[in-house]
C-alpha cells in the first residue's frame, strides 16, 4: 500500500466532502441538531403541555346522585372541578373534549353508604387522552378520599384504631447510585441513537464516493490514472470512516450538551417526586462509548460503501441502502427491548452487542471480558467488510455495470 | 509505443450469454503518429482503449505500452498515459486548478515540479482565467481544456483518446483536434478512437478499421485508397465492414 497515494486521495475527498451540503447535513447538522432538539425541545414541550393541561379546571358532569346531597354538595365544594349541568349526550361531549370526565353516583348512595352495602362509583373518560385523564384522576382521587373518610368514620363508631385497616406498610426503595439508575434509563437510547448516526454519517458519503461517482462520469476518470485500487479503495474508505466517526463525535458532544441544559433547567426531575433523572457522562463512559463506536462505524463505512458501488446513480444507492437502514435498525431496536441483557452470543451479533454494551457503560457497568469481545468481533467483521469491498473495486462487471 | 498482442475481451451477459467485445486484436502504434480506430458504435473501439489505458483487464491477450505489459504492470502503463474521452468527466466540487494538481500527485509528481507543470499548462491552454472556479461552473470547452490540462500533466509519452470530440459544438472540437496534432508534434505516441470519417482523414496517420471486435483492415489513407479502389473513406470504411452491402449499393 502507497500511503502518500491513499492521503492524496483522502484530502481531495475531504476537500469535495465539505463542499457538500448533503453529507455536512447528515454528517454535521443531523448529530449537533438532532439530541438539543429532541431531548431539550421535545422535553421543554413536554413540560408546557404537561403543566398546561394540569393548570386547566376540568370540566364535570354528575350522573345521578340526587338521592345523595351530601356526597354531591362535597364534590360542587372543589375548586379543581367545574361542575356542569347534566345533558343526556354526556358520552358525545366527552368524546368531542367539550367535558373531561363523568361521574356516576348509584342510587340510593348514601343509603346504602349507611347499611354497610358496596356500590360501584363509575368514572367515565376519554381514554389517552391527557386532560380528560387529568380531570378523572382528579375526581378518583377525591372519591378515594371520602372513602377513606367513610372508613375512618365506621372505625371510630366502633371504637378502632385507622391502623386496623393497614397492619404494615410496603415501600420499595432504590438502593442503585442516581446515575446508574438514569444510566439505565437512558443508556439504550444513547447506544442506539450513536448506532444510527453512525450509519447516517458514513451512508451519503459512501453513496457519493462510489455511485456519486460513477454517475458523475468521474470512476473512469479516476481509474485511468497510475494509484492502484487499494490504494483509492483505502483512501475512500477512510473518508466515509472520517465521516461516521464526526457524526459519532458530534452525537456524543451534542448529547452530553443536551443533557447538561436538561440538568440546569430541572426538565428531568420526576413529577411524581422521585428521584432527579441526572445523567452524568464522565469522560470514561464518553471515551468508552466512542471507542465501543469505532470499531462500528468502520464495519458501517465498509459495507455501505460495497454495497452503493453495485448502484449506477445516486438513486439506485438510496434505494440499496434503504433496507439496509431496517437491518441495522432492528438489532439497534432490540437492544433497547426490556430483559434483553448482554450474553456471550448477543456479544458476537454486530450492532446489537455494541447497542448492548454501551447502554451497560453508560449505566457504569464494565464487563471487561464482553467489552473485548464486542470490541475484537466488530474489528473482525469490519475487516472482513473492508476486504469485501477491496475485492468489489476490482470487479470489472460492477466498476462498469450499464 | 503501443503494440497489442491479440488483444481479447470477453463479457458475461445473462440474457445474451458470452459476448466477444474484442476479438484478437493486434496494432502497432509508433512515436509521433496518430492511430485512427475507425468503427462504428458498438464495434470494440471503447474496450480496447480501455484495455490499453489498464482501466479494463484483456480475457486474453495482452500489449505493451511503453515497454510495460498492461496485465503485468497496470500502474506502470498509467503512469506513462494520457486518457481522455467523453467519459472521463471531472469533479464538480474542485477547482480546475486543485483537479490537475490532484492528478498531478498521484502521478508521483513532487509540488515544485507539479507548480511548475501547472504554470506551462494553464498558460499554453489559456486556462488562467478560470483556474480557481469550480469545475461545476465551467462551460464545456473551458471543461475540455481542463480534461486536457489533467491528461498532460505528467507530461505522458502515449496520449489515448477515445471519441474525445462526441457530442462536442465545433469551436471545442477544435480545442481537442488542435491538441491532439500537437501531442503527435512532441513526438507521442497517439491513439485515437471515432466514428467520424472526416477527423480520421485530417488527424490520423495510420487507421485501423475495427467491426464486431475485430480488426479487418490498417494502413495509411493512401494504402487503404489503394487497396479497396476507393477514394471516399465512408465508401471504404462500408465496403470493409459490410461487403454485401456495398455490392448491392454498387
Amino acid at each position: 500500500m502507497n500511503l502518500r497515494a491513499v492521503g492524496i486521495v483522502y484530502r481531495k475527498e475531504f476537500t469535495e466532502w465539505v463542499r457538500d451540503r448533503r453529507t455536512l447535513i447528515s454528517t454535521v447538522l443531523v448529530p449537533l441538531f438532532l439530541f438539543p432538539v429532541m431531548m431539550v425541545g421535545f422535553s421543554a414541550l413536554a413540560v408546557v403541555m404537561v403543566g398546561k393541561a394540569e393548570k386547566e379546571t376540568p370540566k364535570i358532569m354528575i350522573l345521578g346522585g340526587d338521592d345523595s346531597p351530601q356526597l354531591l354538595a362535597s364534590i360542587r365544594k372543589l375548586d379543581a372541578l367545574e361542575i356542569v349541568p347534566y345533558a343526556p349526550n354526556w358520552k358525545d361531549q366527552i368524546s368531542n373534549k367539550d367535558i373531561r370526565a363523568a361521574v356516576e353516583i348509584p342510587k340510593d348512595f348514601e343509603k346504602s353508604l349507611e347499611t354497610n352495602e358496596s356500590e360501584t362509583v363509575k368514572i367515565y373518560f376519554y381514554d389517552g387522552e391527557m386532560k380528560s385523564s387529568f380531570g378523572a384522576n382528579r375526581l378518583e382521587k377525591f372519591l378515594k378520599d371520602y372513602r377513606d373518610t367513610v372508613v375512618r368514620d365506621r372505625l371510630a363508631a366502633k371504637n378502632l384504631p385507622a391502623s386496623v385497616l393497614s397492619p404494615f406498610t410496603i415501600k420499595q426503595e432504590n438502593v442503585a447510585p442516581p446515575e446508574k439508575v438514569s444510566g439505565a434509563t437512558f443508556g439504550s437510547f444513547i447506544g442506539y441513537t450513536v448506532i444510527i448516526l453512525c450509519m447516517t454519517g458514513a451512508m451519503y458519503p459512501a453513496i457519493d464516493l462510489t455511485a456519486g461517482e460513477k454517475e458523475r462520469g468521474t470512476m473512469e476518470t479516476i481509474l485511468s490514472s497510475p494509484i492502484s485500487r487499494l490504494d483509492l479503495v483505502c483512501g475512500k474508505f477512510l473518508l466515509v470512516f472520517s465521516a461516521s466517526l464526526a457524526t459519532a463525535i458530534l452525537s456524543v458532544i451534542s448529547m452530553g450538551g443536551s443533557f447538561a441544559i436538561l440538568g440546569h433547567t430541572n426538565l428531568m426531575n420526576s413529577s411524581s417526586g422521585g428521584p432527579t433523572l441526572a445523567l452524568n457522562l464522565g469522560l470514561l463512559s464518553v471515551v468508552s462509548v466512542f471507542l465501543m463506536a469505532l470499531p462500528l462505524a468502520f464495519l458501517f463505512s465498509a459495507v455501505l460503501m460495497t454495497i452503493a458501488l453495485f448502484a449506477k446513480s445516486y438513486k439506485e444507492a438510496q434505494s440499496y441502502l434503504t433496507p439496509m437502514t431496517f437491518l441495522i435498525v432492528i438489532p439497534a431496536v432490540a437492544s433497547v427491548m426490556p430483559g434483553v441483557e448482554l450474553t456471550p452470543k448477543l456479544a458476537l451479533i454486530p450492532i446489537l452487542n455494541t447497542s448492548l454494551v454501551c447502554k451497560e457503560i453508560i449505566a457504569g457497568t464494565y464487563h471487561w471480558n464482553s467489552i473485548a469481545l464486542i470490541f475484537v468481533s466488530t474489528c473482525a467483521y469490519a475487516g472482513a467488510a473492508l476486504f469485501l469491498a477491496f475485492k468489489t473495486f476490482q470487479r470489472e462487471s460492477v466498476l462498469f455495470r450499464s | 509505443m503501443i503494440e497489442a498482442r491479440g488483444l481479447s475481451k470477453r463479457f458475461h451477459d445473462k440474457k445474451r450469454g458470452e459476448i466477444r467485445a474484442v476479438d484478437n486484436v493486434s496494432f502497432r502504434c509508433e512515436p509521433g503518429r496518430i492511430y485512427g480506430l475507425l468503427g462504428a458504435n458498438g464495434a470494440g473501439k471503447t474496450t480496447t482503449l480501455r484495455m490499453l489505458a489498464t482501466i479494463l483487464e484483456p480475457t486474453d491477450g495482452t500489449a505493451l505500452v511503453c515497454g510495460y505489459d498492461v496485465v503485468e504492470h497496470p500502474e506502470k502503463v498509467r503512469a506513462n498515459v494520457g486518457f481522455l474521452s467523453t467519459a472521463t468527466a471531472l469533479y464538480p466540487r474542485l477547482t480546475a486548478q486543485e483537479l490537475v494538481e490532484y492528478f498531478g500527485r498521484l502521478n508521483g509528481l513532487d509540488e515544485a515540479t507539479l507548480k511548475n507543470r501547472l504554470d506551462v499548462i494553464f498558460n499554453r491552454l489559456d486556462m488562467n482565467s478560470f483556474r480557481d472556479r469550480r469545475c461545476d461552473k465551467l462551460s464545456t470547452g473551458m471543461k475540455q481544456k481542463t480534461s486536457i490540462a489533467r491528461t498532460l500533466v505528467h507530461d505522458p509519452p502515449v496520449m489515448i483518446f477515445d471519441e474525445p470530440t462526441l457530442g462536442l459544438d465545433i469551436m471545442t472540437a477544435r480545442t481537442i483536434t488542435t491538441f491532439i496534432r500537437e501531442c503527435r508534434d512532441r513526438g507521442k505516441t497517439v491513439i485515437f478512437s471515432t466514428h467520424i470519417m472526416s477527423e480520421v482523414e485530417k488527424l490520423c496517420d495510420v487507421i485501423g478499421i475495427i467491426h464486431d471486435g475485430r480488426l479487418l483492415t490498417e494502413g495509411t489513407l493512401a494504402q487503404l485508397r489503394e487497396k479497396y479502389a476507393e477514394q471516399d473513406l465512408e465508401e471504404i470504411f462500408v465496403k470493409i465492414v459490410d461487403p454485401l452491402q456495398s455490392k448491392v449499393e454498387a
